[in-house]
């Protein structure tokens, strides 16, 4: 078993940075492992699936942004993948998701097409914005995926208005805003908690804790590192999850979302997770050890966590393994083929979708 | 086939880059995700990450090689079962062209083609007025209500029409609205439709876009907008945006009014007019009326409209009466100015409580035996030029009129649109009368000076007619 569930003492001192997943909690790994609720071999599949296809895709669309089919900012989610996976999991149709410019995983998890989100990069008519949103601003009404935000933290707030417009509704579904520990630190997320706590609005709060706000590491960011407790003041209940896990994601979001959907209000998930690569592209991520980095690969990755257990738990086949592997390198290389062919977009869309006509009274 | 490892760009503006090392050797296995490389520009280092799975074949271009050209073939690797030898040798040929990647890689278009003209049309050689007749139906009941009044009952009737319409905002609830324009809503329509904010601009501004996002309909009042600063980024960003950054998939059907401008001894923080700054946005419509019937009017269509709607108020105006047609079914459209006063020697244009130094200084002007000829904007953006134009091509002189700060204010704008329209209809350039390019004082004397006055725009009017 290559990793227990680890219960990390955020405040830790910023040299620990390297080890810190590892420096782990006071608990046994033994202890810990009990803690972490099983999956059954579809689960596992799913969840392995599902990873895999975001993995395969981000480093494609890295692979292409070095042939220059993808212009601007690129932000890759390589190594959060049970984050968004584990949540997704424990949301329900109609649940909404909103985040913020590191998106491509989130949409994908959402259940949008691969040849739409790889389009959109490339910035060709086929793309979801049909080419004028770019890898930071895709939508989709239909899966309910609500942006793609390039403002750090403008997210959080429009998450907790999707939370209200479900309150307004009465509808019960749960919108769930994702940010980083560097957006955590925006003045609107504070105004957020407190009228999504005021009004108990279904909003889960979740932090993506990469350790980086683009180069800078939590500890010389942030006053209080343990995310869990930025909702203290408001009342709103808070925890920290191994993100690396997707079982314990599961777990956590199952919680955080019954919380909020039974009218209890938000809740806030603090997911301790990694990027593997830089910022955006063009970060040669000068800021960490290589080794960090590489202990994080081999140690915790997410993917090879379910892939082990698979193998070793529910029996399953290296023949099958390989067969979904090729499944999902099948997806993204039509993708990528799709998106380096499809045509640019008309340069009459210059001036559409500017503003939408209104509707005759 | 082998599988082509090409010379990645940091950047899109990366053209070529040093080579400084290879981690991995020929013959060894590689898997997705392994760091193959090292490569090197005079501004970063980079590492190149295997995409797929094999064994590197052949190294192309040696450790340490500079200038390398971005897509340069620079190595292969034998995919999975594939003979390595084999792989190695397909260098051969493939080495020689090592920019015949066939990927079209438009970083920046070959040939910029020429842009559309936008879908707004130019105007037309003979302007033609707007037609604000009709708005008023014929034989229909007059009553004299106050522009608070005319806003007040706006927002009811659209609530009453609409489930998805509500209000938010500080004081809209409990307090009936900070100036009173939100009065019995709160009885009407109970806490859920009217909702009482935190002093929270940017984050309840937030809240009303993702609202919005989904199809309600907000109407999110700031108490003034020197306070929607707080939350511009939102309105600006998310808002106004998102429409064409979801290639037309999220619209923001959303109403952001209060009142803006100066008001009275507020001083500088509380008396700036963001006429200028809102109309400057794409994907934003701005309405400012002056009269109560144009204030109920527009503000029943910005909430109908799909679209996010800036709606400026003034605080001065909202006590000021004029007659409203009677009946839930008035609107006037946005984007349409309206001639209030018909007049043939000289065009006054102006939009809000500019609208009184234009109407006293037309008043006046008559008396010297001057007719001006007044429109009202009514909308900033998007803008009535045609009507405008269609009135100086009668008049062949304008005047435009605000209260905002005169560098790239709206009557900047107005000005220059005409002389792309209608220069050769000028008998003399256009002149304005604007708030003077100070902060807004406090003292009350200063405070007049720094605001246009009718003597003003009279002086501007005779300038123009040569009187």
């Amino acid at each position: 078993m290559a990793i227990a569930a680890r219960k990390t003492k955020a405040g830790a001192p910023a040299k620990a940075a390297g080890k810190a997943p590892a420096k782990s909690a006071p608990r046994g790994a033994a202890k810990a492992l009990s803690n972490v609720p099983t999956f059954n071999k579809e689960e596992e599949l799913h969840a392995y699936r599902e990873m895999l296809l975001i993995r395969r895709f981000e480093e494609k669309a890295g692979q292409m942004y070095g042939m220059g089919l993808i212009g601007g900012f690129c932000h890759l989610y390589i190594g959060q993948e049970a984050v968004v996976i584990g949540m997704q999991m424990a949301s329900k149709d109609g649940d909404q998701v909103i985040t913020g410019y590191r998106d491509h995983g989130h949409m994908l998890a959402c259940g949008m097409e691969s040849r739409g989100v790889m389009a959109e990069l490339t910035g060709r008519r086929g793309g979801y914005s049909r080419g004028k949103g770019g890898s930071m601003h895709m939508f989709s009404r239909e899966k309910n995926f609500y942006g793609g935000h390039g403002i750090v933290g403008a997210q959080v707030s429009l998450g907790a208005g999707l939370g209200f417009a479900n309150w307004y509704r009465q509808d019960g579904r749960v919108s769930m805003a994702y940010f980083g520990d560097g957006a955590a630190n925006q003045g609107q997320v504070y105004e957020s908690f407190n009228m999504a706590e005021l009004w108990k609005l279904p909003v889960v709060f979740v932090i993506e804790n990469n350790r980086y706000a683009m180069g800078t590491s939590v500890n010389r960011a942030s006053a209080q590192t343990d995310f869990s407790k930025r909702g203290v003041s408001f009342g709103i209940p808070g925890e920290q999850v191994d993100g690396m896990d997707v079982r314990a994601v599961r777990e956590a979001a199952n919680r955080a979302i019954e919380h909020a959907r039974s009218g209890k209000g938000p809740y806030i998930l603090e997911m301790q997770t990694y990027r593997y690569r830089g910022h955006s592209m063009s970060d040669p991520a000068k800021y960490r050890s290589k080794d960090e980095v590489q202990r994080m690969r081999e140690e915790h990755d997410p993917i090879e966590q379910v892939r082990a257990r698979l193998t070793r738990e529910h029996k399953v086949g290296e023949d099958e393994l390989k067969a979904i592997d090729a499944k999902v390198r099948e997806i993204v290389n039509d993708a990528a083929e799709f998106a380096t062919h499809d045509p640019e977009p008309d340069v009459s869309e210059l001036y559409t979708d500017i503003l939408l006509e209104p509707a005759q009274a | 086939m082998p599988i082509d490892i090409l010379m990645p760009a940091l950047s899109p503006t990366m053209e070529q880059g040093k080579l400084a090392k290879w981690l991995k050797a020929e013959g060894d296995k590689i898997k997705a995700g392994d760091i193959i490389a090292e490569i090197e520009t005079d501004k970063a280092t980079m590492e190149v990450e295997a995409v797929d799975e094999g064994v590197l074949a052949k190294i192309l271009i040696a450790d340490g090689t500079e200038n390398v050209a971005v897509n340069t073939l620079i190595g292969l690797i034998a995919a999975d079962g594939e003979d390595v030898s084999a792989a190695a040798s397909g260098a051969a040929k493939a080495a020689p062209a090592p920019q015949a990647a066939e990927a079209p890689a438009p970083a920046a278009p070959a040939e910029a083609p020429a842009a559309p003209a936008p879908a707004a049309a130019s105007v037309p050689a003979q302007a033609k007025s707007y037609d604000a007749s009709t708005e008023f139906p014929a034989g229909a009941e007059v009553v004299s209500m106050t522009v608070r009044e005319a806003l007040r009952d706006a927002m009811a009737e659209e609530m009453r029409r609409d489930a998805d319409v509500f209000v938010m905002g500080e004081e809209v609830a409990e307090y009936q609205g900070a100036y009173k324009v939100t009065q019995g809503l709160l009885q009407e329509f109970g806490a859920r439709r009217v909702i009482d904010t935190p002093i929270t601009e940017h984050g309840f501004a937030g809240i009303g876009v993702g609202a919005a996002l989904t199809g309600l309909k907000p109407i999110v009042e700031f108490m003034t907008f020197n306070f929607a600063m707080q939350a511009i980024d939102h309105i600006i960003n998310s808002a106004a945006k998102t429409l064409y950054m979801s290639g037309g998939q999220m619209g923001c059907p959303i109403v952001f009014r209060g009142p803006n401008g100066a008001a009275a001894r507020v001083g500088a923080q509380h008396s700036h007019d963001y006429a200028a700054w809102y109309s400057n946005v794409p994907g934003l419509k701005v309405v400012m009326p002056y009269s109560a019937s144009d204030a109920k009017g527009l503000l029943k269509s910005a909430i109908r409209d799909p679209n996010p709607v800036i709606f400026l108020e003034n605080e001065i105006l909202y006590g000021r009466s004029f007659d409203v047609p009677k009946g839930d079914d008035f609107t006037i459209p946005i984007g349409k100015a309206k001639v209030v006063r018909p007049g043939s020697d000289v065009t006054i244009v102006s939009f809000g409580i500019g609208m009184t130094y234009a109407l006293g200084a037309a008043e006046a002007l008559a008396k010297e035996g001057i007719e001006a000829e007044v429109i009202d904007l009514r909308t900033i953006r998007p803008m009535d030029i045609e009507t405008v134009i269609a009135s100086v091509q009668k008049t062949n002189r304008c005047v435009a009129v605000e209260e905002g700060f005169p560098q790239s204010g709206v009557t900047a704008e107005i000005g220059m649109k005409i002389m792309e329209a209608a220069f050769d209809y000028l008998d003399a350039p256009v002149a304005r009368v604007t708030g003077k390019d100070v902060p807004m004082p406090y003292a009350a004397n200063l405070e007049k000076l720094a605001l246009p006055n009718i003597g003003e725009v009279v002086a501007a009017a005779k300038a123009v007619c040569y009187r």
